[in-house]
């Protein structure tokens, strides 16, 4: 049985993520904390931002009409905060949120979250996560 | 009618351009790309002027102004500097109200703030830096009878500071004081929510600087904040901010070699001790305002006391008290010098906290007051406002582990001094802390015990110049507010000189 996924899109998020893949090429997420336009999902062009043994890939999204996958990345301190939620990454109007691509398109990615089913959390609670070493 | 006009209605005291460009070399420079983006007020969620959308090609021309004033700017005295800043500082008092105003509108947030604290801090930490370098001196050490070491203070050159939404003057001011002070130029890029309120200011002021000094350079970002943070042509960068920008501005410097500030926010513990609730008296009394501090700027504030730690002993009754002072917080039109509480700064901002008061719910925390949308009628239907929000719940939750930037307090209870420390240590975050108490001692045990910058005992949410404000653990590097700032933007420069007229013998 294959694990359930920790972080999905909504199609409002997959339509944007299509045009931003068009104006800038293969694009990244990394999940940011703290202040200001922390908690949000921030998008850069893929390999913009350095992971590394300190980040966990917490998914990858495989949309259509985009060539390479979108993984999904964030601290592995905030992971272990974050870890027993499913995450979908969606879209408001709004502006701004550091150096992610979105801002000048009018438009911000926002996470949405439920708990996982105990179901999922069976499934999930001791599988290994990748990290960015 | 407000207490103050909205500004662009006959009678108020501020009047937008109707569009801004950058401020480059001591004059509006167009963008280069000729492009414009629109900024909306969140009182009303309106559009009230237009502003510069910079990119690489306006960076650059702002680093090529401050670089040509740098070595002139760096040069001048002390003394000259010092005077320039006090300059400032006077000239924004005698504006007072304008500035106020202006930043309300752009910000949110509610005029008495604004003009009562925001402002009046920022005149003041003008004020502050300036005293500090007129005071600083370098040192001479005598390292034996013919050798001495003098050590000099040089400014850095030309930095970039990147400035946050949530107190558009006093964060730029912050960072420009001290930047200032010490003799370096400086490149700034204010935030894309809030990017006029500065431009506001410099209006006011900028016939005191010298062309080039103050460079600003708006728009989004990823178009105009990046290429100043990964510029080769900046000697250090300050940013306030969120961390996983933070973490990428560390790696853009270090591919420059070139020093950082970071303040990236917090998950603030305000703790209350039993013995609090020992009498019904003054200190009781301050005791629930410190609790409710977390409405502070609609909790935009990266050291909102967004974390209630209440002993065990007196939970009940202090929820009960803190519930009724939070619900006599007033909200209404930001303008109106009785509204405690204004507007969200922005569309995104009060959809990321509407999703915090979701995922808290589906937790399983107890909505104790708030946790809606709050819609105050008329022209403010289409602002941006939330109710003043107590959750109830356990440390372990994502309400309690994460910044929501909104006015929103979670609470939990502690047994003893151990686990209260226990609790409020359990944070990725290190920025702030609140210690409430009539021991002195546990005030003292507790305010070292803490992993934070910043514990405020028997007060909360004060920042005067003076007093060292800065992170631990991931809330960021380096400190602001306090005469240690200069060494953040300064060189060390040592003569190491030799007065002995005889060789060593060594050749």
């Amino acid at each position: 049985m294959s694990l359930p996924s920790r972080v999905d899109y909504t199609p409002e998020a997959a339509e944007l993520l299509l045009k931003l893949t068009k104006i800038n090429g293969p694009l990244m997420f990394h999940q940011s904390g703290g202040c200001c336009d922390g908690s949000s999902p921030m998008c850069y062009l893929k390999g913009e931002f350095r992971v590394g043994g300190s980040d966990v890939l917490i998914g990858e999204f495989i949309i259509t009409d985009i060539a390479e996958p979108i993984q999904i990345w964030m601290s592995a301190t905030q992971f272990e905060y974050w870890k027993h939620t499913h995450l979908t990454i969606d879209v408001v109007t709004g502006r701004g949120g550091g150096f992610s691509l979105e801002s000048p398109e009018g438009k911000r990615f926002l996470i949405r979250s439920r708990l996982f089913t105990d179901q999922e959390w069976a499934l999930l609670e001791n599988s290994p996560v990748t990290t960015g070493a | 009618m407000t207490d103050f006009v909205a500004p662009g209605q006959p009678g108020s005291k501020v009047t937008y351009l109707q569009r801004y460009d950058h401020w480059i070399n001591g004059k509006y420079e167009a963008p280069d790309s000729g492009q414009y983006f629109e900024n909306v007020t969140p009182v009303t969620g309106k559009v009230f002027c237009d502003v510069a959308r910079g990119n690489a090609k306006d960076i650059d021309k702002a680093l090529d102004a401050a670089h040509a004033a740098a070595p002139a700017w760096g040069k001048t005295s002390a003394t000259a500097r010092a005077i320039i800043l006090n300059k400032i500082a006077d000239r924004m008092e005698a504006n007072v109200e304008a500035i106020a105003v202006a930043e309300t509108w752009e910000n949110g947030k509610p005029i008495r703030e604004a003009l009562y604290v925001d402002i009046p801090l920022a005149i003041d930490h003008f004020r502050y830096f300036a005293a500090a370098i007129r005071a600083q001196e370098g040192s001479a050490g005598e390292l034996d009878q013919d050798m001495v070491a003098y050590h000099f203070h040089e400014p850095l050159g030309v930095v970039g500071q990147i400035i946050p939404w949530n107190f558009p003057i006093l964060m730029a001011v912050w960072k420009l004081a001290p930047a200032l002070a010490a003799g370096n130029c400086v490149v700034l890029k204010p935030a894309e929510q809030t990017p006029v309120s500065i431009m506001f200011l410099m209006d006011i002021i900028k016939d005191l600087l010298p062309d080039g000094v103050v460079n600003i350079v708006n728009g989004f970002g990823v178009e105009a904040g990046k290429p100043l943070a990964s510029s080769s042509r900046i000697a250090k960068i300050a940013f306030t901010g969120e961390t996983t920008t933070g973490r990428l501005i560390m790696q853009y410097a270090s591919e420059n070699i070139i020093p950082v500030t970071l303040e990236l926010g917090g998950k603030s513990p305000n703790i209350f001790f039993a013995d609090v609730a020992a009498e019904n008296d003054a200190f009781y009394d301050k005791a629930l305002e410190g609790f409710t501090m977390f409405a502070v700027n609609q909790g935009e504030v990266c050291t909102c006391p967004s974390r209630g730690l209440i002993d065990t002993k007196i939970y009940d009754k202090f929820l009960v008290d803190v519930t009724a002072r939070t619900n006599a917080i007033k909200q209404g039109h930001p303008l109106d010098l009785t509204t405690m509480m204004g507007a969200q700064a922005s569309n995104d901002q009060l959809e990321k906290i509407l999703s915090y008061f979701d995922i808290g719910k589906k937790e399983g925390a107890k909505v104790i007051t708030g946790a809606e949308r709050a819609d105050l009628g008329g022209e403010l239907s289409g602002g941006y406002y939330v109710m003043p929000t107590i959750f109830e719940g356990k440390n372990n939750m994502r309400i309690f582990q994460e910044e929501i930037f909104g006015p929103v307090v979670s609470v939990t209870k502690f047994d003893g001094f151990d686990n209260a420390m226990e609790i409020a240590n359990d944070t990725l975050y290190g920025l702030g802390a609140g210690v409430w108490t009539r021991d002195m001692n546990t005030a003292y045990r507790a305010g070292r015990e803490i992993k934070a910058g910043r514990v405020w005992t028997n007060c909360f949410h004060a920042y005067p110049a003076g007093a060292a404000f800065g992170g631990y653990k991931a809330s960021g590097i380096g400190r602001e507010n306090h005469k240690m700032m200069l060494d953040h933007y300064q060189q060390t420069k040592n003569l190491l000189v030799s007065y002995s007229p005889n060789k060593l013998g060594f050749f």
